[in-house]
C-alpha cells in the first residue's frame, strides 16, 4: 500500500515570506533560481538567520529582499553597497549579502562597486546578470554585448560591455567566480564559501531575462537559454595563464564558450575602521 | 566698544595661530566677546595671508574686520596690501627688519623674527609679535594670553611660547608705552 | 586609550568643529562623507575624533555613497551623520527621500557656499534653504536648522540628531560658511545637561507579529527596530504598507504619504525654534536667519537708536516653519523685512502667512550681508512707508 508522502513545511518556509507570494518575476526568469541558493546557503551557513542582512537596490534581481523573511533592505537604484557598508560597519557581527543586477551594480551603481571592491569591506555581492534592464522592459545595460538588439539598441548596441570578473579582479575583490542559473550547487556553494570568507566577494549568475533580453535576440524561452548555457559553459582554467581575461567576455548570441568558475580567491587585507587599540601610541592624538 | 585687529604676514609665519590665540585670550580669559575670522582657499595659501580677531564687550554681530584699528604686518607684501584697509590713524606694528612704512605712518617696530631666532626659533615670531602687542596696547591681561597659549599648544611647545611671549612683551615695556 | 566625548567647558572654537563636537556630544558615532569646501572641517575633526570614542569614519567614494553610508549605518541603530557643501548636498538629494521613505534617522550638515553649481567654494551662500526643504521628489517633510554662531553650531547639531531619531526624519543643519568657518566662545555642557530624545523601539518581541511601519500613537511615528535584533523587518523606497510590503496601490501610497507628512506637521512644536529682538513694540519686522541674522541684529539696534520701533524674528528652525509667531507679528506690525543670502527664498514662505508688505533685502551670496542695508530698508519703511510688492535691495 503506498503511502503519500505529505510535508507540511518546506526546509525554506522559514526564510522566504511566503505572504509576499506570488512573485512579481516573469516566467523563464532565472532570479528565482538565485535566491533559492541563497536561502539555501543561509540554512547551511551556520549562522543564525537573524544575522543575516539583504540589501538591493532596483531592478527585478532587487525585488529579492522583499521576498526574504530577513532583515532587508530595498534601497534606490545603484546604491546597495553604500547603504551595506554602513550597516556592516556598525555593526560588524552581521552578514551583509548584497543581491542585485547588473545594471544596479555596474551602471548606476558602478562607482560604488569599484570602491567597495578595494577598499575590501567585508560584504558578499551577488549580482544576476540577465544583460539588459528588465524591469524597464529591456533596455541596453553595461553588459548588453555588442551588437545586442533592446528597446534602446533597436540597431544593435554600438557600445562594448563589462566583462564582470576582470573588472572586480581589477577592483580588488577577494574572490569573484560566475556561474549560470543552471548551475545552483555552484552558486549556493559559492554563497555559503563566501559567507566564510572575509572581504568584498563577488559571485556573477548569469540567468534568462526572456521577455527582456531573449526575445530580441533569438532566445525567446527561457528553458532555450538554460540549454544554450549547459551547451556551451565551460570550466575555466587558471587565471590569467590558462584562460586569459578576455576570454571571460560573454555574448550569448554567438556559438561561442562561456566561460564560468572561480576566478580570484585570493587573501587581502579587510577594511577595517581606524581604531586606536591598534596603533602604536605616538598616533595617538 | 568694538575693536578690530588684522595679524598680516606670508605664510608659514603663523598668523592664523596667533590670531587665534589672542582671541581665545579675550573671549575665555577676559570676558570679552571675540571672534576670529580668516581668508581661505587657495588665495589665502600663498601671499599674504591674515587673520582677523573683533572684540567687544558687547555681542558682535558682524564679525568681520572692515576698518581695522590695529594692523600687525610681518611682511612688506602684508604692510602693503593690508595698510589701505585699515584707519588712517590705525596702531601699525610691524616686523621692522622686513617691513618698511611709509613715510607718513608712525609705526611700532619690532624685530619679531630676530628676538624669535634668538631663543633658537624663528617659527615664534609670532608669539613674539602678540607679546608685544599686549605690552603695548595694555588691552588685556599678560596672564590671558599665557593661559591661552597653554591651553592651545601642544604641552612640549609651550614653554618655548611662553618665552616668546615674554620677550615681546619685555621689549614692548623697555621702549615707550604708546597707549 | 579612549578620549573624551563630551568636551564640557568653554571653548575658542571653529564654528564647523563646534558641529563636529555637538555630534559627537549627541551621540553620533557614525560619519560618512566626501571633501568639499567649506564644510571639510567637520570631516577632518571626525576623522580625528571618532576614532578616540569607539566611532566609525569613513570617506566615501561620492556624496551619494555617503548618505547612502549613513543610512545604512543609522538602520543599523547608530547615530550617523554626514556634511557637505552645495554639490554634494544636490547629490544627496535623491536619498533624503529614501529616509524619509524608510524613516530612518539621519543628520545633514550643509554648510552653504556660493551657488548655483561650483560657484563660490570658499564664500558663504544661502541659497539651499529651499532646496532642503523641496530637493527630492515627492511630497515628504523634514526639519531644519540654522545656525547663526559656533555655538548654535554645536547646540543644533544636538537638536537635530534628538529630532531625527524621535520623528524618524531627515535633518538638516543649514549652515553656511561665515558661521562654519568663524572662531568664537563655545560652551559644552556637562553630559547630564545635553537633551537626548531617544528612538521609539520596539515594546513587543520579534514573534508576536511587529508591525514595522504601523504607527498607534497620536504622534504617528511608528518604532524602529534594527538590523540584526531579529525582527526580520523589510525595508524599502517603494510605497509599502504598515507590515513593510511594496503596495501599488493608491489608496496604501495616499495614507503612507500623509503620514510622513502629518506626522512633521503634527510635531511641528516640538521642531520649531526662533528668537525674537526687540518684537514687542515692532512695527517694522525683519526676518532673518543664519549669518545674516546677525547684521540683522545690529540693524535693527541702529534704527531703535534711531527711534524706528524695528524687532528681529530669528528664524532658527528654518522647516518646519515658525509660522504662529509670524501670524501674532501680523497683528501688530506694518511692515516686514527678509534679508536673506540669496534672491528670495524664504521671503516666499513669508508671505504666504502675512498681508502686510513684505520687502526683501537680497545678496545672491559671495559676502555677508552687511548691517547697511537691513537698516536702510528699515529707514526706508519708516520714512516713506512700504510700498505694496516686494523690494529687492541690493546690499552690494
Amino acid at each position: 500500500m503506498a503511502h503519500a508522502l505529505v510535508a507540511e513545511k518546506h526546509p525554506l518556509d522559514d526564510l522566504i515570506r511566503t505572504d509576499r507570494m506570488p512573485h512579481i518575476w516573469c516566467p523563464g526568469c532565472g532570479i528565482g533560481i538565485v535566491m533559492r541558493c541563497y536561502a539555501q546557503a543561509i540554512l547551511e551557513s551556520g549562522i543564525p538567520v537573524e544575522q543575516h542582512v539583504i540589501v538591493s537596490g532596483i531592478g527585478c534581481a532587487a525585488r529579492t529582499p522583499g521576498y526574504m523573511n530577513l532583515d532587508s533592505y530595498h534601497t534606490t537604484h545603484g546604491r546597495p553597497i553604500p547603504f551595506a557598508t554602513g550597516l556592516k560597519l556598525v555593526k560588524p557581527e552581521l552578514m551583509v549579502t548584497v543581491f542585485s543586477g547588473d545594471g544596479d551594480l555596474a551602471a548606476i551603481g558602478g562607482n560604488h562597486l569599484i570602491h567597495a571592491a578595494r577598499r575590501n569591506v567585508d560584504i558578499k555581492v551577488i549580482c544576476i546578470n540577465n544583460f539588459n534592464y528588465g524591469m524597464t522592459g529591456g533596455q541596453v545595460g553595461p553588459t548588453t554585448p555588442l551588437g545586442a538588439k533592446t528597446t534602446t539598441t533597436p540597431y544593435g548596441n554600438p557600445e562594448n560591455p563589462f566583462n564582470f570578473p576582470y573588472l572586480l579582479a581589477a577592483a580588488g575583490a577577494v574572490f569573484v567566480s560566475r556561474w549560470t542559473t543552471i548551475h545552483a550547487r555552484q552558486v549556493k556553494e559559492d554563497i555559503l564559501y563566501t559567507f566564510h570568507k572575509p572581504g568584498f566577494t563577488f559571485i556573477e549568475v548569469l540567468a534568462p531575462c526572456p521577455v527582456g533580453f531573449g526575445k530580441s535576440n533569438n532566445i525567446d524561452e527561457g528553458v532555450e537559454e538554460m540549454w544554450l548555457y549547459r551547451r556551451r559553459c565551460v570550466l575555466a582554467g587558471r587565471v590569467p595563464d590558462e584562460t586569459p581575461w578576455e576570454a571571460l567576455q560573454v555574448d550569448l548570441r554567438e556559438e561561442r564558450p562561456i566561460v564560468v568558475g572561480r576566478f580570484v580567491d585570493e587573501e587581502r587585507p579587510v577594511y577595517r575602521p581606524v581604531r586606536l587599540e591598534d596603533k602604536p601610541s605616538e598616533h595617538r592624538g | 566698544m568694538r575693536r578690530e585687529i588684522r595679524i598680516a604676514g606670508f605664510g608659514g609665519q603663523g598668523v592664523v595661530l596667533a590670531g587665534y590665540i589672542l582671541g581665545k585670550a579675550f573671549a575665555l580669559y577676559e570676558g570679552m566677546e571675540a571672534v576670529m575670522t580668516q581668508s581661505y582657499g587657495p588665495e589665502a595659501r600663498g601671499g599674504a595671508s591674515s587673520s582677523n580677531v573683533v572684540i567687544s564687550d558687547e555681542p558682535i554681530d558682524y564679525p568681520f574686520v572692515l576698518e581695522p584699528d590695529v594692523l600687525i604686518a610681518l611682511s612688506q607684501e602684508a604692510y602693503t596690501r593690508f595698510r589701505p584697509t585699515a584707519r588712517p590713524d590705525a596702531l601699525l606694528i610691524i616686523e621692522e627688519d622686513l617691513v618698511t612704512p611709509l613715510e607718513s605712518d608712525r609705526a611700532l617696530r619690532v624685530p619679531a623674527t630676530r628676538l624669535a631666532e634668538e631663543l633658537g626659533r624663528r617659527i615664534v615670531a609670532n608669539i613674539v609679535t602678540l607679546g608685544y602687542f599686549t605690552a603695548a596696547t595694555g588691552w588685556l591681561r599678560r596672564e590671558s594670553v599665557e593661559k591661552a597659549i597653554e591651553n592651545t599648544l601642544p604641552a612640549r611647545i609651550v614653554p618655548l611660547n611662553l618665552n616668546a611671549f615674554a620677550r615681546g612683551y619685555e621689549y614692548a615695556l623697555a621702549g615707550e608705552r604708546v597707549l | 586609550m579612549k578620549g573624551r566625548a563630551i568636551l564640557t567647558g568653554e571653548h575658542f572654537m571653529h564654528g564647523d568643529h563646534a558641529c563636529t563636537e555637538g555630534a559627537i556630544a549627541a551621540g553620533c558615532r557614525f560619519f560618512a562623507g566626501y571633501p568639499i569646501t567649506p564644510s571639510t572641517e567637520i570631516a577632518e575633526r571626525m576623522a580625528q575624533r571618532l576614532p578616540e570614542v569607539g566611532g566609525v569614519f569613513i570617506q566615501m567614494e561620492d556624496e551619494i555613497a555617503s548618505i547612502l553610508a549613513i543610512i545604512g549605518a543609522s538602520a543599523a541603530g547608530t547615530r550617523a551623520m554626514s556634511a557637505t557643501s552645495g554639490p554634494g548636498f544636490s547629490l544627496m538629494m535623491e536619498n533624503i527621500g529614501l529616509a524619509v521613505m524608510m524613516e530612518i534617522p539621519i543628520v545633514i550638515v550643509d554648510v552653504q557656499r556660493g551657488s548655483p553649481s561650483t560657484g563660490l567654494p570658499t564664500l558663504p551662500g544661502q541659497a539651499d534653504v529651499m532646496q532642503a526643504r523641496w530637493g527630492s521628489h515627492g511630497d515628504y517633510a523634514i526639519a531644519a536648522y540654522a545656525p547663526w554662531s559656533p555655538q548654535e553650531m554645536f547646540d543644533l547639531t544636538v537638536l537635530a540628531f534628538n529630532v531625527a531619531d524621535r520623528f524618524r526624519i531627515p535633518v538638516m543643519v543649514m549652515s553656511d560658511e561665515v558661521v562654519g568657518h568663524m572662531v568664537e566662545r563655545v560652551v559644552i555642557p556637562p553630559e547630564e545637561q545635553i537633551p537626548r530624545w531617544e528612538r521609539k523601539r520596539p515594546t513587543v518581541p520579534p514573534e508576536n507579529g511587529f508591525r514595522p511601519f504601523l504607527a498607534e500613537d497620536d504622534d504617528l511615528v511608528p518604532p524602529l527596530a534594527h538590523a540584526g535584533e531579529g525582527y526580520r523587518v523589510h525595508f524599502t523606497g517603494l510605497t509599502h504598507d504598515e507590515r513593510g510590503y511594496p503596495d501599488m496601490s493608491a489608496e496604501t501610497h495616499h495614507r503612507l504619504v500623509t503620514r510622513l507628512v502629518e506626522k512633521v506637521r503634527r510635531n511641528a512644536d516640538a521642531m520649531i525654534r526662533y528668537e525674537g529682538y526687540g518684537l514687542e513694540d515692532a512695527k517694522i519686522v525683519v526676518i532673518s536667519y543664519g549669518c545674516t541674522a546677525r547684521s540683522a541684529r545690529r540693524a535693527i539696534g541702529q534704527a531703535r537708536a534711531a527711534g524706528i520701533p524695528a524687532g528681529l524674528l530669528r528664524l532658527i528652525s528654518l522647516w518646519p516653519f515658525p509660522e504662529k509667531p509670524l501670524r501674532e507679528l501680523a497683528r501688530q506690525a506694518e511692515a516686514f523685512i527678509v534679508a536673506e543670502m540669496n534672491l528670495g527664498q524664504m521671503i516666499c514662505e513669508v508671505e504666504r502667512y502675512v498681508a502686510q508688505p513684505v520687502i526683501g533685502v537680497n545678496h545672491a551670496g559671495g559676502a555677508m550681508i552687511p548691517p547697511a542695508p537691513i537698516l536702510e530698508a528699515i529707514e526706508e519703511v519708516a520714512t516713506r512707508g512700504a510700498r505694496i510688492g516686494r523690494r529687492k535691495a541690493s546690499a552690494g
